[in-house]
Formats: C-alpha cells, structure tokens, sequence
C-alpha cells in the first residue's frame, strides 16, 4: 500500500546547513515519538516519556535530538553499559532515527558524531548496539559508520508462559506508517 | 563462507573499479593487479556488465568502468548474481533430513547462512572500500599504544 509523503524529500546535503545538534528537552519528545511512529509504525507516548527521565540529561546515558528550522527531525539515544559478562564499559546506542523526508541529509551521521563524541569524552572506547538481523537500513547505516560484528552474539528464546509476540517476518510488508526504505539508512 | 571463484573475481572487478570511478581499466589490468585468469575475468566482467554494474568503455585507452552507486550496492548483490548464496543449503538431504537429529543440525545452519546474509546485505561496496581506512587507522592507532606502554 503507498503511504502518503507529508513532504517532499529535501536533497542531499540541504538539511546540513543549520542543523543543530543538542541535548533532548521534554518538549521534543512529542516531535520524537511522531518520527518513531512514522519508522516503526507504532506511537509509544509512554515509553517516550520514560525514555526522557531515563535518559535525558544525565551522566552516562546521552539523549541527543537533530533541529533544523525550529524543527526536531531526528535523535540517538545511548548509555553506558559495564560488565555484562566480562565487557568494559563500553558505549551502547540502542534507538536512532530521522525523519524520512529529511533522510540522506547527513543527519544520521551528525547524530552518530555527536553522541560518538559524548561517549569519548566519557573515556568510553568502544561503542556497541544490537539490531534486528533483517533490518538492512540500519545495519548498512552503522557499518558505514565503521561498525563491525563485534565479540558478542545476541541469544534469545521464549519465556515459559509468556504469551507470544507479534513479529514481523522477512518479506513482509512494513507496519503502516512505514516509509520506503533505502540502504543508506538514518 | 568459502566464494567461488567467479564471485570472488566479480567482488574484485567491482571494488577495484568503484575506488575511482572515473578511471577506465581492462580486464588484463584488473587481472593483473589480483593475479587472476583474464579469461575467467573476462567472462565475469559480462555477467557485471549485464547486470549495470560497470560498462564497457570502447576505443584506445578503453576497458571498463564502474557504473552503479556504491552506497546503494551491497556485497550480497554482487554475490548474488553468480547464485553463490544458497540459503537452502541448510537442509540435510535425503531421508536423514526428516530425522529430529538432523532437522535440528538444519536449524543451527540456517542459523549461521542467516546470519552471513544480513552480513553481506548490510555492506555496501562504499562501506568496504572506506574499511580500509578504518582498519588502517586502527592498525596504526594500536601501534601507537603498544610504543608508547
């Protein structure tokens, strides 16, 4: 099914020019939460929210937004984690996204510098995250970043009576909101 | 994961010339470079040519040049092409593929294909050539450390 565009898509490059990096307020989180929803599908008031007080403004854990014109058209959100069997403290991103008609802007980039630089700053050397294993876009983003299949292998398996959630398999459509992908990712 | 050779041929044509793609070079040059059978070569750059991935430059001087976006184009498209990726290639065949022991060896396989394909599909040929850079920079940012411990 097309899903509609809200705007046009801005060329390459044209969002740079005055686009500011800065520390997450709570009044953007409505403007976080629309892009979310746009990417996944899925409005998350609450987790949000939470997200906000967990990660905003403080030591160790970097909540980072994109604004352009006034605008947030992006945000990273990473912390710190320590020995988690056996690693060092090490940086972790664990949400990224920008706008889908700000994309191929460089905005995913200047957000993966940034927080990139909070973290060295913190004296963190290594940076990790964990993705899904079918989504390319992001995985292509972050490895053109210099990420690499690191030392760690992510496990899983269903807890005993819990009830089963709803997965998007390969090869099926995206959730509706979801825009076209492209490779080149945030 | 072990490539044939044509995958592996058709991987360093492509590389080779999308790290300038304005520069033109002939199948002997590629085949010089990585020391590999200009024939085979030959037939390889075809298939690449079929596919929009570099193009034929006629006349003196002439050979071929890279024709695709780099940072559209991952390894997986490349190795796709010449059907080096078999992700069935997970089931045990015959009648020991119905057995439990046998469908279970099949899962941690298709476990393992799985996830070379997300590998291969997520690198694009703009991010292979900038790891050189990386890997050099780490090379040299490690020596540093070790020199001055």
């Amino acid at each position: 099914m097309p899903q509609p565009s809200p705007s046009p898509p801005q060329p390459p490059n044209q969002a740079l020019h005055g686009l500011a990096i800065r520390d997450a307020r709570a009044e953007d989180m409505g403007a976080v939460e629309e892009i979310d929803a746009r990417i996944t599908g899925l409005a998350k008031h609450d987790y949000w929210r939470h997200a906000f007080t967990r990660y905003g403004g403080r030591a160790d854990r970097w909540f980072l937004v994109a604004e352009h014109a006034g605008r947030v058209i992006g945000f990273i959100v990473g912390e710190q984690r320590a020995w988690e069997f056996g690693s060092p403290p090490c940086g972790w991103i664990f949400a990224i996204g920008v706008a889908p008609d700000r994309r191929l802007g460089g905005i995913g980039s200047r957000l993966f510098e940034a927080i990139v630089a909070r973290m060295g700053a913190a004296g963190l050397e290594t940076l990790r995250t964990m993705l899904a294993r079918d989504d390319t876009l992001n995985m292509a983003f972050f490895r053109s970043q210099g990420m690499m299949g690191g030392p760690f292998i992510q496990l899983e398996m269903p807890l005993p009576g819990a009830l089963p959630q709803p997965r998007r398999e390969q090869g099926q459509p995206e959730p509706p909101l979801q825009p076209e992908k492209g490779r080149e990712g945030p | 994961m072990k490539l044939q050779k044509a995958t592996l041929f058709a991987l360093f044509s492509v590389l080779e010339l999308a790290r300038d793609p304005g520069r033109q070079m002939s199948a002997g040059e590629i085949a010089e470079v990585y020391g590999i059978s200009v024939n085979h070569l030959a037939k390889v750059l075809r298939v690449l040519g079929r596919a929009g991935l570099v193009e034929a430059v006629r006349g003196v001087g002439g050979g071929y040049r890279f024709c695709g976006n780099a940072k559209r184009i991952s390894l997986y498209d490349v190795i796709d092409l010449f059907g080096d990726i078999v992700t069935d290639a997970s089931e045990i065949p015959g009648p020991a593929g119905t057995t439990e022991i046998a469908q279970a060896l099949g899962r941690v396989l298709r476990e393992v294909d799985e996830i070379a394909v997300a590998t291969l599909k997520s690198i694009t040929l703009a991010t292979l050539l900038k790891s050189r850079r990386w890997h050099e920079e780490r090379r040299l940012e490690e020596r540093h450390t070790a020199v001055s411990q």
